[in-house]
């Protein structure tokens, strides 16, 4: 009873929550009129953008995974680690770096005009599905990567010793592999694209690059309109839930987790031919990853220096949320994976939170707090729980597993000595899961301090997260102060992530 | 004396019956073909698994209704004896006071045992630094420490080479012997049962059946144990 009462309550409450911001949505939405050619544009374009990141995304991941896979290198422990950053990274910083490399002012547009060529753009369609690719592809590779090395080691020394080679290797070993891997990465990836706000907000816009989620904030925020915003809010909710009882449906895999360190000598790999293919899809790759990272730096440094007060400002009131986010998630967290163990459904409680887009979240929330009070003064509550409900999925998924294992291997044990729930707490679970915990705490601080959702739906103008004062800096056209700022904001996150990962290490011999 | 009353163990499908009397102080190798349900018993009498009819009583008071710890018995399972963050100390000082709030007198008590069992100075290791030998000295260690009336092992030696686990199986001995306990031990290896044990239980075919006299079932085995063991036994 102990053992599950805090997480039941944990999961009552986030359903609470989720339930009642979708019933608000719902209930204002009926007021609404019906879907307008531009709500029908969004909706097309939302579609389109998830479909074409999500496939390129995954084709590109294809090489780059197998190459990962049959090559053994220094530095390949760099990369996979390389590929996992991404997933920190505050999607703001990487649209800036991006922009810095693939936009007009950028290195590629430079080296064009070199050769008197006109620069590119990358604003529209292609720059919301490069940067889509940019975040997707490092999950992409790593689920495939699973899905590689999946196959036991004996396979291809049977291979090797019939003297196949590589083109019989793909065919008999990998392609059956990838079948089921594949659609488990496709859409992951796409249901993870179908929310995109920031970036659509960033490197979209206009009638003919809103996604449906950056639609419900300028339903908000340009007109005003509650009715509209619910009318799509509920369209969001649809799809969404779809991609998620796909997403359930065919994905066994997920892209973090430990055990990635091994290679298998491939002497069906061995060519020369096929050694330079991988060597350039894995510099490519890098390059593709670590180009946008080192501009930011570049860019970043020289306005580091003397940034506005209104960053400093913004970066405290970060502080805040994050704080708050990684205390109330990682506990949640923590509450549910001890009561997940007996009561295996709890775990679709936490997936909830992003079975419903942020905005959605932010828009019932809203629509709940407007009548009674300025929704503006509930800022950095509901940050915190739009934070919280997002981390929620992931920690858990990092914790559970350590919870189980826990249990299975010393719950009888515990329960032979007579060990009280305090003291089963205190002696055994705390120490045994103070490094998933790290781990987990340092994930959900690096997303609550890189998002930018809710925020710039409730936000004063007074008032600001660092991201959200990035965004302004960058709408304001002061890109030297944008890019210290996002500097600044790159190095927190990692920072953040890097602190508390550390601190559940250290001492920790589990 | 420890009874099984017309017991019926249940574990997910696996059913298996028991009705025995086990003599105060008495040492008894638990032996059968694996998947025959040893472990389950074993686990029946210490609480772990539910005992759906009949009663378990030890001298004449009624266990098999208690928690796990509230029973008279300590026990060793196949793996996972001891918590491996935690110190030597720390896990024999579980068998004192399951909160691990140490009087000094109990501390002693934790040395002294850590002495018997020859380990004298490795109170601040991990168990993880030590040998398996020395694993299962310190499980011992905790099992003398929390001198309980009945003692379980359910083969947490079996990972041992054979010279080890005579070793252990001798300090098994000594320990039941100063403690005055009652020991139940799971084994597949009839010379395990030969060496310390008088007395044998036979767990097969759904039922656990005895205690024999160890050296006359070995010498004649009834047909499931003599199919168990193997012709040239």
């Amino acid at each position: 009873m102990r053992q599950v009462a805090p997480g039941l309550l944990v999961a009552t409450l986030i359903a609470a929550i989720v339930l009642g911001a979708l019933s608000a949505v719902l209930w204002r939405a009926g007021g609404g009129s019906g879907l307008g050619p531009a709500d029908i544009a969004a909706l097309k374009f939302t579609l389109v953008q998830s479909v074409l990141s999500s496939v390129i995304s995954c084709v590109l991941a294809i090489p780059v995974a197998r190459a990962l896979a049959r090559r053994a290198f220094v530095g390949r422990g760099l990369l996979i680690t390389l590929l996992g950053a991404p997933f920190i990274l505050p999607v703001i910083v990487a649209v800036l770096g991006l922009t810095a490399v693939f936009g007009r002012a950028g290195v590629i547009s430079a080296a064009l005009g070199w050769f008197g060529l006109p620069p590119v753009q990358i604003y529209g369609l292609h720059g919301v599905v490069l940067a889509h690719v940019f975040f997707n592809l490092p999950l992409a590779t790593r689920i495939l990567l699973q899905g590689w090395l999946s196959i036991p080691s004996e396979r291809f020394r049977l291979a090797a010793s019939l003297g196949m080679g590589a083109g019989p290797v793909a065919r008999v070993l990998e392609y059956p592999m990838l079948r089921s891997f594949l659609p488990g990465a496709l859409v992951i990836v796409f249901a993870l694209c179908l929310s995109s706000f920031a970036v659509a907000l960033t490197l979209g816009g206009g009638p003919r690059a809103t996604t449906v989620e950056l639609a419900i904030y300028e339903a908000f925020l340009f007109d005003f309109d509650l009715g509209r915003a619910a009318v799509l809010a509920s369209v969001q909710m649809g799809l969404v839930v779809l991609a998620a009882i796909a997403a359930l449906r065919w994905s066994g895999a997920e892209g973090f987790g430990a055990g990635m360190d091994r290679t298998i000598r491939r002497r069906d790999a061995e060519t020369p031919l096929l050694k330079a293919q991988d060597f350039l899809v894995l510099l490519g790759v890098t390059l593709f990853l670590v180009l946008p990272l080192l501009m930011i730096l570049l860019r970043g440094l020289p306005g580091l220096m003397d940034l506005p007060g209104t960053v400093w400002a913004s970066l405290q009131t970060s502080a805040i949320v994050v704080f708050f986010s990684i205390i109330i998630g990682v506990g949640a967290s923590f509450v549910l994976a001890m009561a997940a163990v007996r009561l295996g459904w709890l775990e679709g409680v936490a997936l909830l939170g992003i079975a419903t887009s942020p905005m959605v979240i932010g828009t019932g929330l809203f629509l709940m707090i407007h009548p009674f009070d300025a929704p503006s003064r509930y800022t950095l509550h509901v940050t915190v729980a739009a934070n919280v409900l997002m981390a929620l999925p992931f920690s858990l998924r990092v914790m559970l597993p350590k919870m189980r294992e826990i249990y299975n291997n010393y719950n009888r044990l515990a329960m032979s000595l007579g060990l009280s729930h305090g003291a089963w707490i205190r002696l055994v679970l705390w120490p045994r899961m103070r490094r998933v915990t790290g781990f987990a705490a340092g994930l959900t601080g690096a997303l609550s301090m890189g998002d930018l959702g809710v925020i710039a739906l409730f936000a004063s103008p007074d008032q600001a997260t660092l991201p959200l004062q990035v965004l302004r800096l960058m709408g304001a056209y002061r890109m030297e102060d944008a890019a210290g700022a996002a500097l600044l904001l790159m190095c927190a996150s990692l920072a953040i992530f890097w602190l508390f990962d550390r601190g559940g290490r250290v001492d920790a011999d589990t | 004396m420890l009874t099984l009353d017309k017991v019926l163990i249940k574990n997910g499908d696996f059913r298996l019956k028991a009705d025995m009397l086990i003599p105060r102080g008495a040492s008894v190798a638990v032996i059968g073909p694996s998947g025959g349900g040893k472990s389950t018993l074993l686990g029946a009498i210490a609480g772990f698994n539910e005992v759906a009819e009949g009663s378990i009583t030890w001298n004449g008071a009624v266990i098999s209704d208690l928690p796990p710890h509230k029973r008279p018995m300590a026990i060793l399972f196949q793996d996972n004896n001891f918590f491996p963050h935690l110190t030597v100390a720390q896990n024999v000082g579980l068998g004192l006071d399951p909160s691990l709030k140490l009087t000094v007198a109990q501390r002693r008590l934790v040395s002294a045992a850590l002495e018997k069992t020859g380990l004298h100075g490795y109170e601040e290791r991990k168990p993880g630094s030590l040998s398996g030998g020395q694993q299962g000295r310190v499980a011992l260690a905790r099992v003398l420490v929390q001198q309980r009336e009945i003692i379980l092992l359910d083969e947490p030696f079996a990972a041992l080479g054979p010279a080890l686990k005579t070793e252990m199986l001798t300090l098994v001995q000594d320990l039941t012997r100063e403690i005055g306990a009652t020991l139940l031990m799971v084994s597949h290896e009839p010379e395990d049962a030969r060496l310390i044990c008088e007395q044998t239980v036979l767990v097969a075919e759904g039922a656990a059946t005895g205690p024999f006299d160890t050296a006359k079932l070995l010498a004649d085995p009834p047909q499931p144990l003599r199919e168990y063991l193997g012709a040239n036994r």
